[in-house]
């Protein structure tokens, strides 16, 4: 049996895994295949996840992304403004999956701004946002839609906006294994920081994808084992569930032209 | 008592040089009659506070900021603020760039009377780099380091509402009344405009009372200003004025804040902005968004 699923599909269902053994905790998906990937573990492995309805209340069931019909009754839990935000994230029960614009080989992160001179910056973006205090508080995983070396950076991100595994920069007292970065889940392939002293480390290869690519196409070194798995397709039942909490197929327009999961042909596009 | 005041007449009681909070979150529920009063004003130099959106634009292109003090600046559909973005990447910016929760944190230790609140956040990034002037301390209990983050005293809080009495009782009837409480409590003096006014028994309902975030003693002086948090939302009466906010965007590359500016601010009346936006109906049919 060949299931027809598309690249996002196959990045909300790895992307969901990060959350299927967190237990109790607040899931933070921002942007939209983040978002129902934590929709999807909490409505598959982890019921016992949290989310809120990205304004100001904590759910009981994820409410579907774009517009509702009229009658739709949100599944309110509690209140949870920003200010309770910051309650839990310091509280250090959360999980949140973002899209950095920069990654580094420690793992850090940059949304704040790019180029050399902070002052004078060649690109303003964000700022640093809420990612000092997620990075030091609890798990933080990475998504990224279209993996090449100006995300994965080969020295230092231009702005260090969240603490990682650099032993140069841990705080007197603190241990690197007090930080907990998850998985990365990018357009081509599945990493986490389990390698030797917390290297990337390559998890899973997305169908038609070759470790040469994703080495290829990383700014710095990695750590790959042998006979690296491929990333399991989606089966029918995510599908369905994908589809039901996003009524709109919003995912199909996350990716440029809603590419296929599995590749047609072996296509190197080099960043 | 009555604290009623004009737009006009609050932006007279701001000095030069002053530590202005601005309430709200992005573009929600910013007090943007009041920033367009401002960039009306000679006022010069300010240090602006605040979770950022147009009201940072807006205020970094009048000239008005010599300092800000942020975690980030955002329209959130149109991710990156065109002004602000314009301003740091010309160098014209003094920063002191944080955490979201760092600068709530600053907020409660003003608020509160403390030098500084203890954090880790911050530790192992560059806010600490960029910031010079943050200091670490010794736990005195274990042997981690924290950052002591420090009291962000305001000389004055501009924030919307939509409800408020003459006396000052305001409320926040939207979703999430974000940071506005601490911003109020961090300052002393702040400026509340509001959707509408209201006689003190609007409060008997326990309801309306519930969603009210600080005391009266800390409102200095209420506005009535009716849409005057457009094109920020203002639950229960408009939504983001997304459409608006385009055209704010588009002017950013074609024509500059002077083309906006001369088109809805410069040597106009709040009443003449939003006719321009076809009155304050068409701003109340704005509907909110859905996450």
């Amino acid at each position: 049996m060949t299931t027809q699923y598309s690249l996002a599909e196959l990045m909300i269902c790895a992307a969901s895994t990060a959350f299927d053994n967190d237990g109790e905790v607040l899931a933070t998906g921002i942007g939209v295949i983040p978002r129902l990937a934590a929709t999807l573990s909490m409505s598959t492995k982890n019921p016992d996840l949290m989310m809120t309805d990205s304004e100001a209340y904590l759910l009981s069931e994820p409410n579907p992304i774009g517009p509702r019909s009229d009658d739709f009754v949100q599944r309110n839990e509690t209140w949870m403004g920003f200010s309770r935000i910051f309650d839990n994230v310091w509280s250090r029960k959360r999980h949140a999956m973002i899209g950095p614009t920069q990654i580094d080989q420690f793992g850090q992160s940059n949304i704040s701004a790019l180029g050399s001179d902070y002052d004078k910056p060649k690109i303003q973006m964000l700022g640093v946002r809420g990612l000092p205090g997620n990075s030091i508080s609890h798990a933080n995983s990475f998504f990224v839609p279209s993996h090449n070396k100006r995300v994965f950076v080969a020295n230092e991100c231009d702005v260090v906006c969240s603490i990682g595994y650099n032993p140069e920069r841990l705080p007197k007292g603190y241990q690197l294994d007090e930080v907990d970065i998850r998985l990365v889940i990018t357009d081509i392939c599945v990493m986490d920081w389990q390698g030797p002293n917390h290297q990337l480390r390559l998890v899973s290869l997305h169908p038609g994808v070759s470790v040469d690519e994703v080495i290829e196409k990383t700014g710095f070194a990695i750590h790959v084992e042998d006979n690296t798995p491929t990333t399991a397709a989606p089966t029918d039942e995510q599908l369905a569930i994908i589809a039901k909490f996003d009524p709109h197929n919003i995912r199909a327009k996350q990716l440029k032209d809603n590419p296929p999961g599995v590749r047609a042909a072996a296509v190197t596009e080099d960043s | 008592m009555n604290k009623l005041k004009t737009a006009t007449e609050m932006v007279a009681e701001l000095r030069d040089g002053m530590t202005i909070g601005i309430g709200g979150w992005g573009p929600r529920r910013k007090p943007m009659a009041l920033i367009r009063e401002i960039v009306r004003s000679d006022l010069k130099d300010l240090t602006i506070v605040c979770y950022g959106g147009a009201d940072v634009g807006m205020l970094c292109a009048a000239g008005k900021v010599k300092k800000l003090i942020f975690a980030f600046v955002s329209l959130d559909f149109i991710p990156l603020e065109p002004f602000f973005r314009k301003a740091r990447e010309q160098g014209e910016l003094e920063l002191m760039e944080i955490d979201e929760g760092m600068l709530l944190l600053g907020l409660r230790a003003a608020a509160w009377g403390c030098p500084f609140i203890p954090t880790q956040v911050g530790l192992g990034t560059d806010v600490l780099k960029h910031n010079p002037d943050l200091k670490v301390v010794d736990s005195p209990y274990d042997d981690k380091e924290w950052v002591a983050m420090p009291a962000i005293k305001l000389d004055a809080a501009l924030v919307h509402v939509d409800h408020a009495d003459e006396r000052g009782v305001c409320q926040i009837s939207a979703p999430d009344h974000h940071m506005d409480d601490w911003f109020v409590r961090a300052a002393k003096k702040s400026y509340v405009s509001c959707d509408e006014l209201v006689t003190s028994d609007h409060f008997n309902s326990p309801e309306a009372a519930r969603q009210v975030f600080w005391e009266r003693s800390l409102t200095t002086a209420v506005c009535h200003l009716p849409g005057g948090a457009h094109p920020t939302s203002c639950a229960p009466f408009n939504g983001i004025d997304n459409k608006h906010f385009l055209h704010y965007n588009k002017c950013a590359k074609e024509g500059g804040f002077s083309a906006y500016s001369d088109e809805f601010i410069n040597g106009k009346t709040e009443q003449e902005y939003q006719e321009l936006l076809g009155g304050l109906a068409a701003i109340r049919a704005i509907p909110q968004t859905t996450y």
